[in-house]
């Protein structure tokens, strides 16, 4: 395990997360057991859009084992968490008051001694509706006079602006055109929300284990919304069983800790399959309209967007997204002199919105990555070549898009050509050909995309103090959730140490133990919590290097850290203290080697990379096999490879899913028809080919380490990739566009069209009501500064 | 996705389970494998009060050769059907088509006499059964009666089974050397097909479809064609008729019935090579 000190950085060290979890020592929330404590279930709506006219609980009261059933009026309960409001008309309360928005709103909280009791007692609840109008197409939801969820609203446009240049066609000799879906999608963590509240602990009033990624973050919110002083709640994220941007105090978890505080027991609420894939915020949900000009050779002289952005019931924060992120990102890796970008984001009564693993990047990527695909076959250029005309190259940077984002580094030809190289694609091209040319049932399509995206900024802290018996405790902010940062940042400071990976404690993800942070989202961790470890490392080391010169009569820059984990002089073998003999000392002198320290804030990196993806197309059936996806992702300088790349796999595997499996649908009721995993297409191994990865490494400058998040931008890459691949084997057809995912029947009747020649159009205008948004104004820019600072 | 509250019971014989059913009337369900019913009762769609398992009855797991014929008894699991080496000599379609269900751990706790039971057009051996001419013995208060297949599936997951009966064992025609296929078409590899078709050729043409109506179906107007004569693609353009297909999350009618003419040709195909 030890590969000798001071060269963990950059090596695949194998995770020391793993025996706990191989061994089921997991700390996961359900596996808690407290005397005493209750269980917590929720009787939700089963219909779209209603008025409570009733609900009547008494046959709950009187089961056996039940504590207490209530509704909204028999609790002080304070409105949901929101991460961000999108307008102060929408607000969600933590249990439906009133009326109902979406299938899956809680209404009503029944309390008892067993999970099983709650559940049967939750049963009995009677709840009288008054249906009302639904809408559930984010499109439909634009058309005035369509039901709407607030009346103070007037509607459902939260927000409705146009923002950028006023004519940004102009000078284009072509201009290819495309209305593109990006589906609304679920996240389905293996472990769904789940909470424990205990009222009853000696050193915290409340002490909450939630499985989430931010737990200083959720105990801020939580303290704020119960009116507690937040040093006075303690949040603990055990073991958490994914996240992917959608694990946050939740309004269910609201519910749980105000009813462990007025009935002073330990409440837990863990979320059954069946409820996550109803109640846990969705992830992205966009129509994009979308116009690139052109001139004749190739170059892009502009791109007008208009986009709307499904929020869901109540505004869920996750509609601002297509304002924020996939609006910074929509000018991707070229130059593209002129965007407009005008969004509508709306209402439906469906699972609200939130952030799911890449939040409103692949958004960006996906249309981009078309609208270039679609100009490359419009005008007869191979779309590789496409792309390199139009690149931002590697002597621009630093760089500030038109669209206001700060590229801090890339190399975006270097990943292609990389990528380009590990595919073979000149060989797929003449396999391609060859098939076309035999007229084959399996038809080849090779799909490329070359993307940027956004990761991290800000400021993260770290902890690092070394004991008396040669051990050091490391501490950061961040909170990991399956990531492994235990091992990452263990290499960081073993490293500056010079110490055995073994001799490193590191913890996270504890309000009681680490003293401030900002948790795990947006791809931050290493770029900002890794950061954090390297420089209070050093600090530690040069307060040790200043203690050991001391002792020995020398120079503190004399002081280095030895291969065998001690301090020594240089030159001088003999001469030399462990970290132990160091420790002591100082704390006799009352200085305990013990750093707390917060980087300074730093700018968002932007990784980047290319993908080349191989499908096959049964021309007979629709049916898409995707045969190869080769990954070239640069997230600057690596720590772990290894870790890397289970990055970059979990994020192939999503953002494929994506092009081709998973949607979640509605009926025009309101009620989902993809709710459970037999109908949610989430793939299994089975479905997914091998993956090829590599890396490029360009350091970004922003911060001590190089580095750039990892964690969302495989998504980002591979959908587009594959969405191109799947057009890209029916294009000799005349088929310029198929919608996300790319299901059998669909891809299928894209073919049938081909042959009867009745291809639909790839663009229709959008609504009307869009042309009637204000341009950018004080209001819009706030908007937008609130929607760049949520970044998940 | 916790069931309602039920009372258990496991069953030591046929006989007794089938004097539990008779004891508990409309209240009591049959388990087995529970791969059907267990989801249904944890999302609280089956609300069984008693639930008779039988899933422990010995001696009713057996796959043997009885004349002309292969017995298997209702209980052997998919996992027993997909490695049996004697069903793989002789009916391989009914191997090959139990490999193709779901995924490990429903092979090995799903039953042949479970996915029968239930009905499930959308289920893949049923079909295979049907296609084969397969008879079933079910276990009544009187004794035991044989139902051909071809009488078995009355409607959407209702079979001639009586509400006291068991079924207790599947008989199937050898076919050793018979031309086969079974074609699945789904998105995922656990998933439930949008549309299968099994076929089996030995002297006569036998052919049942999946998810193509409210139960398992024989495509007896293929079947006739080819008896007729007709070419493989012409027998398949019959593939649909006399079919109601269902539209769902998955596919549309439409979709299905070009799914069952393509999936038939080539299930011919591969049964006549």
């Amino acid at each position: 395990m030890t590969v000798g000190a001071g060269t963990f950085s950059g090596t695949p060290v194998r995770r020391v997360e793993d025996p706990d979890l191989l061994r089921g020592a997991g700390t996961f929330v359900d596996n808690l057991k407290i005397d005493g404590m209750l269980s917590l279930s929720f009787v939700r709506s089963p219909i779209a859009h209603a008025t409570i006219r009733s609900v009547d609980v008494t046959a709950a009261r009187e089961m056996p084992g039940v504590v207490g059933v209530y509704s909204a009026a028999d609790l002080e309960l304070p409105d949901a968490p929101a991460l961000m409001a999108l307008h102060p008309a929408a607000i969600r309360p933590s249990l439906a008051k009133g009326t109902v928005n979406f299938v899956g709103d809680p209404v009503v909280a029944v309390v008892a001694e067993t999970r099983a009791a709650a559940m049967d007692a939750a049963e009995l609840v009677e709840i009288d509706y008054e249906p009302l109008g639904v809408v559930v197409d984010m499109e439909e939801a634009l058309d005035r006079g369509s039901p709407a969820q607030f009346e103070s609203l007037g509607g459902n446009v939260v927000i409705g602006l146009r923002t950028g240049s006023e004519d940004p066609l102009a000078g284009a000799d072509v201009v290819v055109r495309g209305r593109f879906e990006n589906q609304r999608v679920a996240v389905v963590p293996m472990e769904g929300s789940a909470i424990v509240v205990d009222p009853t602990g000696t050193d915290f009033d409340l002490t909450v284990h939630l499985s989430c990624q931010m737990p200083h973050v959720a105990r801020a919110g939580l303290a704020k919304l119960l009116g507690m002083d937040q040093e006075r709640v303690r949040v603990i994220a055990p073991h958490v069983g994914g996240a992917f941007g959608a694990k946050h105090l939740s309004a269910e978890g609201v519910v749980a800790s105000k009813l462990a505080l007025e009935l002073g027991r330990p409440v837990k609420w863990v979320e059954t399959r069946s409820e996550n894939l109803v109640a846990m915020a969705h992830g992205r949900g966009q129509v994009q309209y979308v116009e690139l000009g052109l001139r004749r050779d190739g170059t892009f002289v502009g791109m007008r967007c208009r986009m709307v952005g499904d929020a869901g019931g109540y505004g869920g924060f996750g509609g601002i997204l297509v304002l924020g992120q996939t609006k910074l990102m929509a000018q991707g890796v070229y130059h593209i002199p002129a965007i407009a970008f005008d969004v509508a984001i709306v209402t439906t009564n469906t699972t609200p919105m939130g952030a799911y693993r890449g939040a409103g990047r692949p958004e960006a990527a996906a249309f981009v990555e078309r609208i270039v695909d679609m100009a490359a076959d419009e005008l007869g250029i191979d779309p590789v070549e496409l792309r390199r005309k139009n690149f931002i190259r590697p002597d621009e940077f630093p760089l500030t898009t038109v669209m206001g984002a700060d590229y801090d580094s890339g190399d975006y030809g270097a990943a292609l050509d990389e990528v380009l190289r590990l595919a073979d694609y000149d060989a797929l091209r003449r396999e391609q050909d060859e098939r076309r040319r035999r007229g084959d049932r399996m038809q080849l399509g090779i799909g490329v995309s070359t993307y940027v995206e956004v990761t991290g900024g800000g400021a993260e802290f770290s902890e690092v103090e070394v004991h008396d018996d040669g051990t050091i405790t490391v501490k950061a902010g961040t909170s990991a959730h399956g990531q492994g940062h235990a091992t990452a940042f263990s290499q960081i400071a073993a490293d500056q140490f010079g110490v055995p990976i073994e001799q490193i404690r590191y913890v996270q993800s504890d309000t009681a133990l680490v003293a401030r942070g900002r948790g795990t989202g947006g791809s931050r961790s290493v770029q900002l919590g890794g950061t954090a470890v390297l420089q209070t490392s050093k600090l530690v080391v040069e307060r040790a290097k200043e203690l050991v010169a001391e002792l020995l009569e020398t120079a503190p820059e004399d002081v280095v850290v030895t291969g065998d984990g001690r301090l020594g002089v240089a030159g001088v073998p003999s001469k030399a203290l462990s970290w132990g003999e160091v420790a002591r000392v100082a704390a006799e002198r009352g200085a305990p080697l013990l750093v707390q320290h917060d980087t300074e804030r730093a700018g968002s990196t932007y990784p980047f990379g290319a993908h080349v993806a191989v499908v096959e197309v049964d021309m007979e059936t629709g049916r898409v096999v995707p045969l190869r996806h080769v990954a070239v992702d640069d997230c600057g300088v690596i720590v772990n490879p290894m870790l890397v790349d289970g990055q970059v796999h979990g994020g192939l595997a999503s953002g494929i899913s994506q092009a081709l499996w998973e949607q979640f649908l509605y009926d025009d009721d309101g009620n989902p028809i993809t709710s459970t995993l037999a109908e949610y297409a989430m793939p299994s191994a089975a479905e997914l080919p091998s993956f090829v990865t590599a890396h490029t490494e360009t350091p970004s400058p922003l911060n001590d380490l190089g580095a750039k998040g990892i964690g969302e931008s495989a998504t980002v890459g591979s959908t587009p990739a594959v969405q191109n691949a799947v057009v890209d084997a029916l294009s000799h057809l005349g088929v310029r566009h198929i919608d996300m995912p790319c299901t059998p029947e669909r891809v299928w009747r894209a073919i049938t069209a081909a042959q009867a020649g009745t291809l639909p159009d790839p663009w229709r205008e959008p609504r009307p009501e869009m042309a009637g948004f204000p341009r950018e104004g004080a209001a819009g820019e706030e908007l937008e500064r609130g929607a760049e600072s949520v970044n998940l | 996705m916790i069931p309602a509250a039920f009372e258990y019971v496991r069953a030591e014989s046929a006989e007794e389970a089938v004097a539990l059913l008779v004891e508990h009337g409309d209240d009591a369900k049959l388990i087995a494998g529970g791969h059907s019913l267990l989801p249904l009762m944890k999302l609280r769609l089956a609300t069984p009060t008693v639930l008779v398992d039988i899933g422990r009855v010995p001696g009713l797991s057996y796959i043997e050769e009885r004349g002309d014929e292969i017995a298997i008894g209702a209980l052997a699991r998919h996992h027993d059907l997909e490695t049996s080496a004697v069903l793989k000599e002789q009916v391989p379609l009914l191997a090959a088509t139990a490999h193709q269900v779901g995924d490990p751990q429903v092979r090995h706790r799903g039953t042949l006499g479970g996915t029968l039971a239930h009905g499930d057009p959308a289920s893949d051996l049923p079909a295979a059964v049907l296609a084969l001419g397969g008879t079933l013995v079910a276990q009544g208060p009187n004794g035991r009666r044989e139902i051909s297949a071809l009488e078995f599936f009355r409607g959407f997951l209702e079979t001639a089974l009586g509400a006291d009966e068991v079924l207790v064992e599947i008989r199937v025609p050898k076919a050793a050397g018979a031309g086969w296929s079974f074609q699945k078409f789904n998105r995922r590899a656990q998933d439930w097909a949008i549309v299968g078709v099994a076929a089996v050729v030995n002297g006569t043409t036998g052919i049942a479809l999946v998810n193509m109506g409210s139960t398992p179906l024989r495509a007896t107007a293929v079947e006739e064609a080819v008896r007729s004569g007709a070419s493989v693609t012409d027998a398949a353009a019959a593939a649909s008729q006399g079919t109601d297909p269902p539209s769902d999350v998955n596919a549309s009618s439409e979709y299905r019935r070009h799914l069952a003419t393509v999936l038939v040709r080539r299930a011919l195909e591969e049964a006549s090579s």
